[in-house]
């Protein structure tokens, strides 16, 4: 490898290692934050001793603090965050546009009119959220079906539209089912999931995500290389060999479930998805390889970041998505103005 | 000489549209074919169906003998490098990540380039003289430095033919010439052997200064196919092009060259 990549390799692990840093700075600060704050010494002292390495006892109120309250939301919002991210990265990779977000293909919509028809019909909370990732991989499997029919027109082209239709046609749908539904049970219910928020979750939702989540990320990282091939587009791409088609729907497959997990259990956060994935681009650039550890890291900090803010600016819980919004766009502004490196 | 490409009956075109039919030429390894032909001859679809991107409406396609029909991209990776008009990356890879994304088809589809990658992409940027663009953000280099990048791409490729459409399209009047003692250069090879080369333009002294074959596409057939000399003459450009020209040698070593006839005077 010539000089000046190793000089690429080693300002990327210090850039990685300080992504990495701000992670563990917003862990910290997450588990100080709350009714019962508590101390990154009580947490690594409970790390330690969970892991058989002794140390000082820890109160048990601590400890159910952070094992059962906490640690699951901590978890939770770092992996949504990641998720978000790193479909956000590989969909931003895939249709050639810094400015896609995971839910381009539907995914959102689908989720949320599963989880809002899980809602009207009074399920349980697992069954919505069984509904809500059915949902999402339903949405994006009818555009994948309806893209293969439609032969003979760019194919990236005819997905993304097609996803917006049927992103419409879903929407609609959530529309229709808040129009009937009782408006002093369901529809608080269905605009707080379709707002976004992570305060109901337990160890359960947490134990839900991991598999997704992991499984999704295996064939992201396995085709990192063949992903900074396919930004060239089809015809180049084929001509150096990628069989696009198969790439491209394995990477759609992958970010779906990883999309559809995470919305599934925190409801729709906006933003993540496109603005992590463009901000880790900015600091590492385009090569997957760098790109999506990257991006998972920083989605993981940003989501916890705004996830604490969340439970701490006011006297009741914000909504996620709404902060997501409010972080998101000028972020957005500001790189739209500054950030000329990600676009042309 | 044995053919390295050879094109066999070729029937082309998009979908249900036949653009063009009845196309055969072979080219030996080492020599340089230029296409020349009108807009909507169907110089790209040609380009595309010998690639592989878009399928025969009819006849084959072989690299030294074997039929390229239902090859997978990487088999056909490794016989043929493409260099776009325009490439169309859209992100801020460095001039070195985009010339090592010629290596895919060189390795598996899950691993990371190797040294021999490494070491393939250093030799071609060296040998195209743009080892000094390697850290280069490629939306922020020139249009001719991004075709040369283009070519080293596909040379790190290390295949057998070469298919360049329209190299020196938006290019000065310099870098055109640079790009095309390139070209040259890569089919006479430096001590090994050669590339095959198909090149298309528009500018039939391109085909004088590098060629040793030109096929002159004209509505979907294949008009004329021989040396320069043979098939671009006076008569010739009037049928396909439907203008008059003067095909006229000039400078010491008598390259020949088309002039239109009486523009000026009819230009007033």
């Amino acid at each position: 490898m010539p000089a000046a990549a190793r000089r690429g390799e080693l300002s990327f692990a210090l850039t990685l290692g300080g992504v990495a840093a701000v992670l563990v700075a917003a862990v910290c600060v997450a588990f100080s934050t709350g009714a019962y704050p508590v101390t990154p010494g009580e947490l690594a002292g409970l790390l330690w001793a969970k892991l058989g390495l002794g140390g000082a006892a820890v109160a048990p109120a601590v400890e159910t603090v952070i094992w059962d309250i906490r640690g699951p939301r901590v978890l939770t919002a770092m992996l949504v965050g990641a998720g978000l991210a790193a479909s956000g990265a590989a969909y931003q990779g895939l249709f050639r546009n810094p400015l896609v977000s995971p839910d381009i293909l539907g995914v959102s919509s689908g989720a949320a009119l599963g989880a809002v028809l899980g809602i009207f019909a009074s399920l349980p909370v697992l069954a919505i959220q069984g509904m809500a990732f059915a949902g999402g991989l339903l949405a994006v499997g009818v555009v994948l079906a309806v893209a293969s029919a439609i032969r003979g027109r760019d194919p990236v082209l005819v997905l993304v539209l097609g996803g917006v239709v049927i992103g419409a046609l879903l929407g609609s749908g959530v529309a229709l089912l808040k129009y009937l539904a009782d408006p002093y049970n369901q529809l608080p219910a269905i605009t707080f999931w379709l707002l976004g928020s992570l305060s109901a979750v337990n160890r359960d939702d947490l134990a839900a995500l991991v598999p997704p989540v992991a499984v999704a990320l295996v064939p992201l990282v396995l085709l990192r290389w063949r992903l900074d091939v396919m930004t060239l587009g089809d015809e180049e791409a084929t001509a150096l060999g990628v069989p696009v088609r198969v790439v491209r729907v394995v990477v759609i497959a992958a970010a779906t479930l990883m999309t559809a997990a995470a919305v599934s259990v925190s409801g729709i956060v906006g933003w993540v998805g496109l603005l992590v994935p463009h901000l880790a681009r900015l600091m590492v650039g385009p090569a997957f390889v760098r790109l999506l550890p990257t991006a998972v890291l920083l989605g993981a900090a940003y989501l916890l970041a705004v996830d604490t803010l969340a439970r701490s600016l006011g006297p009741v819980e914000l909504p996620l998505g709404v902060l997501t919004a409010v972080i998101g766009t000028p972020v957005f502004l500001w790189l739209l103005a500054f950030g000329k490196r990600g676009w042309s | 000489m044995s053919a390295r490409l050879s094109v066999e009956d070729l029937a082309f075109g998009y979908g249900e549209r036949v653009v063009g039919a009845g196309v055969g030429f072979t080219v030996a390894a080492g020599e340089v074919l230029c296409l020349l032909g009108p807009n909507g001859g169907g110089k790209t679809t040609l380009f595309k169906t010998l690639l592989g991107l878009l399928p025969p409406r009819g006849g084959r396609v072989r690299v030294d003998g074997e039929d390229t029909a239902g090859w997978p991209p990487r088999r056909r990776a490794l016989a043929f490098g493409y260099v776009p008009q325009a490439g169309a990356g859209q992100f801020p890879f460095t001039v070195r990540e985009m010339v090592l994304m010629g290596r895919t088809a060189h390795r598996g589809a899950f691993s990371a380039p190797s040294v021999a990658d490494h070491a393939a992409a250093e030799a071609a940027l060296e040998r195209l003289g743009i080892g000094h663009l390697a850290e280069r953000d490629w939306l922020r280099i020139s249009g001719g430095e991004r075709q040369m990048a283009l070519i080293a791409r596909a040379l790190a490729q290390a295949p057998r033919v070469l298919v360049l459409d329209e190299p020196t399209a938006s290019l000065d009047f310099g870098n055109q010439v640079r790009v095309l003692e390139q070209v040259r250069r890569l089919a006479d090879g430096e001590g090994g052997e050669g590339l095959t080369v198909v090149f298309s333009t528009h500018h039939p002294e391109q085909a004088f200064a590098i060629a040793d074959r030109v096929a002159l596409l004209h509505g979907g057939r294949l008009a004329r196919f021989g040396t320069p000399e043979e098939v671009i003459t006076a008569a010739m450009m009037r049928e396909v092009y439907g203008t008059e020209v003067e095909v006229v040698a000039v400078g010491a070593d008598g390259m020949r060259v088309c002039l239109p006839v009486g523009l000026r005077r009819r230009m007033g």
